[in-house]
């Protein structure tokens, strides 16, 4: 027979309010095997947590049930606790009175008997529970950042400078992400490429980092502390082993192709890097536009190679690397606005995108800096239309965080740089950060004009050919203007990239409701994933800004410290094993394994589980004919008693 | 007096489960008729436990998973997917009303799907009224 002790929590008001705690005390005392049943404020507290210690060795209990929050919130808490008292961790039942009970309800009375019904099925799944010793498996000591952008660049040289191997995949042939194209960060107005460059050219240097760019994670294999991932290194038709960056066969090359980084708005080469600043500073070649592949003609750049760089016969290759924890900071896209064609984007040539304004105003851009629209004009008047697709039920709800102050800060450029009317077309200003709130007043100040209003549709003027018109409802004097402008400038939605899904397969990551990576807990795991192991930054989590998102890179560095500085760490118990006795040999379980972890020993005439490679999901104990296989913690037994106990009630 | 419904619910730890708990960490509310078994993946549903959740008085049952594609466990999802449509099947060739049994993908973020899937299913296992085809009596 158990001694099983019962403690429930009120959690302050959070459960007490709509479930009758003390009565709950009574009830569990009703119940077989229940010795004593407590009641506490706060039992995940420093205090509530000796109460269950006390009476674990006071009243000789060899089960307890905890009847709280979540188990996905303080299951790991209270399991702690039981280890404390000398019992094993699983013997140990949670019972979900608030998430999914008190939380859910109104009705004290609808509360307090389903509290009763969860109890009672909780009480008859711990006579059955189990002690399991875990396993402990070594990890390896490096780690692999995905994605070369602001976040992973931080992450990276975090990592590396803690004395850590650290492999820093990026898909495009340079890393720097959008950070690298833009002008001004607001709201100080520093170059970005001037804080920027310096880090990218620290990751170059840096012994404890692998830099593998034009490369791509095409599978993810093993678990945390070893995970096995496979890189794809794209052909890039150039040999960086023997390319020493001098570019002669960019300055040759015939072929011409759009450049990426400027946004489409100048050429490139077919040899190219992205933009002078790239690094590595290693030149890759397009097919698609390069004249040979295309052609089978020219070849220029392979003549005035010097160190005979050029290699067309470049194939894609492949190659795993091992690690103990993953940082993704894979970053974000603009929204396409072309499917919102109220706006004109991408069909009158003065509507521009913000990344589009990013490049125009920078002195390495497509215009040298100027502030000049696509005819070569200086735009007289120019609109900043906020929230092109956020905040907006038909496209993404969400607010992209940073456009009202970039928006600022392409106003504040403009006024700057040219003599144009500037106006802004906004709903609210977010100006959240340090500094905004005054950048903001300061803007105000240079005679930019604030229209309380989002822009509705931008057309062409038919008064003034080659001008638009900008259609708004002025919410605070409550008409609508038309206001004629040469330049009109979306703020679109900061949404996730369109290959995020892959990613969140590979790694087997949940996204959230808006599509970016999800975190495990928004407040008190914004870094961390249901992945053991595989931890976010940046803008992949969600829209934010510059601060924001280093400031997530140095944590997710920190989070992926604490599984790399550990020789060994522990894994869950819960796996599967095959009762020999019972087994028939059908491989049922061999068939549906994911991993590979049941295998036929055909000496026997039996399957065997092995438990290193065993992740607990408990499908081949579903797949047995036989029920041969026990799944540890969540037997057969273990549900079914836990179902008779709910359905008592 | 007014039949309240019994449902069982099995939910699984990486999607619904988690997806159940923001339900209530958004303070939606629905009916408590529900009782939720945690397990790590609907793949280790054994159409046995189903039928047992009926003998045991089950007026109804709510099975909750990943969305095909995005099981924790690659293909766990896949084969539960197999399974329940085989299950209702027979359910329902066995006189249960196929109704009884209900299979929903939620993810963890779909809180207000969980709770609109909890009153939805409610609702209809009350209209059906009490489950007698397999109801063991004591």
């Amino acid at each position: 027979m158990s001694r099983i002790g019962f403690f429930v929590c009120h959690c302050g008001l959070n459960i007490a309010k709509t479930v009758r705690v003390s009565e709950l005390v009574e009830f569990a005392l009703t119940l077989p095997d229940v010795v004593v049943a407590e009641e506490y404020k706060f039992m995940c507290s420093t205090p509530g947590q000796e109460l269950i210690k006390k009476d674990i060795k006071e009243y000789g209990l060899d089960r307890v049930i905890v009847a709280a929050c979540s188990p996905l919130m303080h299951e790991k808490t209270f399991r702690k606790v039981l280890e404390d008292a000398g019992l094993n961790q699983y013997l140990l039942s949670i019972v979900n009175l608030r998430e999914q009970n008190s939380w859910v309800t109104i009705d004290i009375e609808e509360g307090t008997a389903k509290g009763k019904a969860l109890i009672n099925g909780a009480v008859y799944r711990a006579r059955l529970l189990a002690p399991l010793t875990s396993r402990f498996i070594d990890v390896t000591p490096d780690v692999a950042v995905v994605g070369g952008g602001i976040a992973g660049i931080q992450a990276a040289l975090e990592l590396a400078d803690n004395g850590k191997k650290v492999y820093l995949v990026e898909k495009k042939s340079t890393i720097g992400g959008h950070m690298a194209q833009f002008d001004k960060t607001f709201p100080t107005l520093d170059c970005s490429a001037c804080i920027l460059t310096p880090k990218m050219d620290s990751v170059l240097r840096h012994k404890n980092i692998t830099l593998l760019t034009s490369c791509e994670v095409t599978e993810v294999g093993g678990y945390v502390g070893n995970f096995f991932l496979t890189i794809k290194q794209k052909a890039r038709y150039v040999n960086f082993d023997r390319c020493n960056g001098c570019l002669a066969c960019m300055e040759k090359c015939p072929g011409e192709g759009v450049s990426e980084w400027d946004e489409g708005l100048s050429g490139r080469k077919a040899v190219f890097i992205p933009f002078p600043q790239a690094v590595p500073q290693k030149p890759i070649i397009d097919r698609e536009v390069c004249i040979y592949f295309q052609k089978g003609k020219c070849r220029l750049c392979e003549k005035v190679c010097e160190q005979k760089a050029i290699d067309f016969q470049q194939q894609d290759s492949f190659n795993t690397i091992q690690v103990g924890a993953v940082v993704l900071a894979t970053g974000y896209d603009l929204m396409d606005t072309k499917p919102l064609v109220q706006y004109g984007y991408g069909r009158y040539p003065g509507v521009y995108s913000a990344l589009e304004v990013e490049r125009l105003s920078n002195s390495s851009g497509p215009t040298g800096g100027k502030m000049i629209l696509r005819n070569g004009k200086e735009p007289q008047a120019i609109a900043i239309l906020h929230c092109i697709g956020s905040r907006d039920k038909n496209n993404h709800e969400h607010c992209s965080k940073v456009c009202c102050m970039y928006s600022l800060k392409f106003a504040h450029l403009f006024k700057e740089k040219t003599s144009a009317d500037v106006y802004q077309f906004y709903i609210d200003i977010r100006a959240a950060g340090k500094g905004y709130e005054e950048f903001y007043n300061r803007v105000q100040e240079e005679n930019v004009k604030f229209i309380r209003g989002k822009g509705a549709r931008i057309t062409e003027s038919s008064e003034e050919p080659g001008r638009l018109v900008v259609e708004a409802e002025d919410t605070i004097t409550g008409k609508f203007i038309n206001l004629p402008v040469d330049m009109a400038v979306l703020s679109p939605a900061i949404v996730p990239r369109a290959d995020s899904i892959d990613i969140a397969r590979l790694f087997n990551l949940s996204c959230d409701k808006n599509g970016f990576f999800m975190e495990r807990h928004p407040k008190l795991a914004p870094l961390s994933t249901m992945a053991e192991g595989v931890f976010i930054a940046g803008t992949c989590q969600g829209p934010k800004d510059i601060p924001d998102t280093v400031a997530q890179a140095l944590g997710a560095a920190a989070e992926a410290l604490t599984i790399v500085i550990k020789d060994k760490l522990e894994l869950e118990a819960t796996t599967a094993m095959v009762n020999p006795a019972v087994c028939c040999g059908c491989q049922n379980c061999v068939r549906v394994c994911p991993y590979g972890a049941p295998s036929f020993i055909a000496q026997k005439g039996v399957c065997e589980i092995n438990e290193a490679l065993c992740k607990g999901c408990g499908q081949c104990a579903a797949a047995c004919p036989t029920s041969a296989i026990i799944a540890r913690h969540f037997t057969n037994e273990q549900v079914l008693m836990e179902m008779e106990g709910l359905m008592e009630f | 007096m007014d039949f309240e419904p019994k449902i069982l619910g099995i939910a699984c730890n990486w999607c619904t489960y988690t997806g159940a708990d923001l339900a209530g960490t958004t303070r939606l509310k629905y009916p408590q008729n529900l009782r939720v078994i945690r397990v790590m993946c609907t793949s280790r549903i054994n159409p046995s436990f189903i039928i047992r959740a009926f003998q045991l008085g089950a007026d109804g049952v709510l099975i909750g998973g990943c969305h095909p594609g995005d099981c924790h466990y690659n293909t766990g999802n896949l084969y539960a997917r197999r399974r329940l449509a085989v299950t209702k099947k027979i359910l329902n060739f066995a006189g249960l009303e196929a109704k009884r049994l209900r299979v929903e993908w939620i993810s963890a973020s779909e809180g207000n799907k969980f709770a609109e899937v909890v009153r939805e299913f409610t609702a209809q296992i009350r209209n059906l009224g009490p489950q007698t085809k397999f109801k063991i009596s004591p």
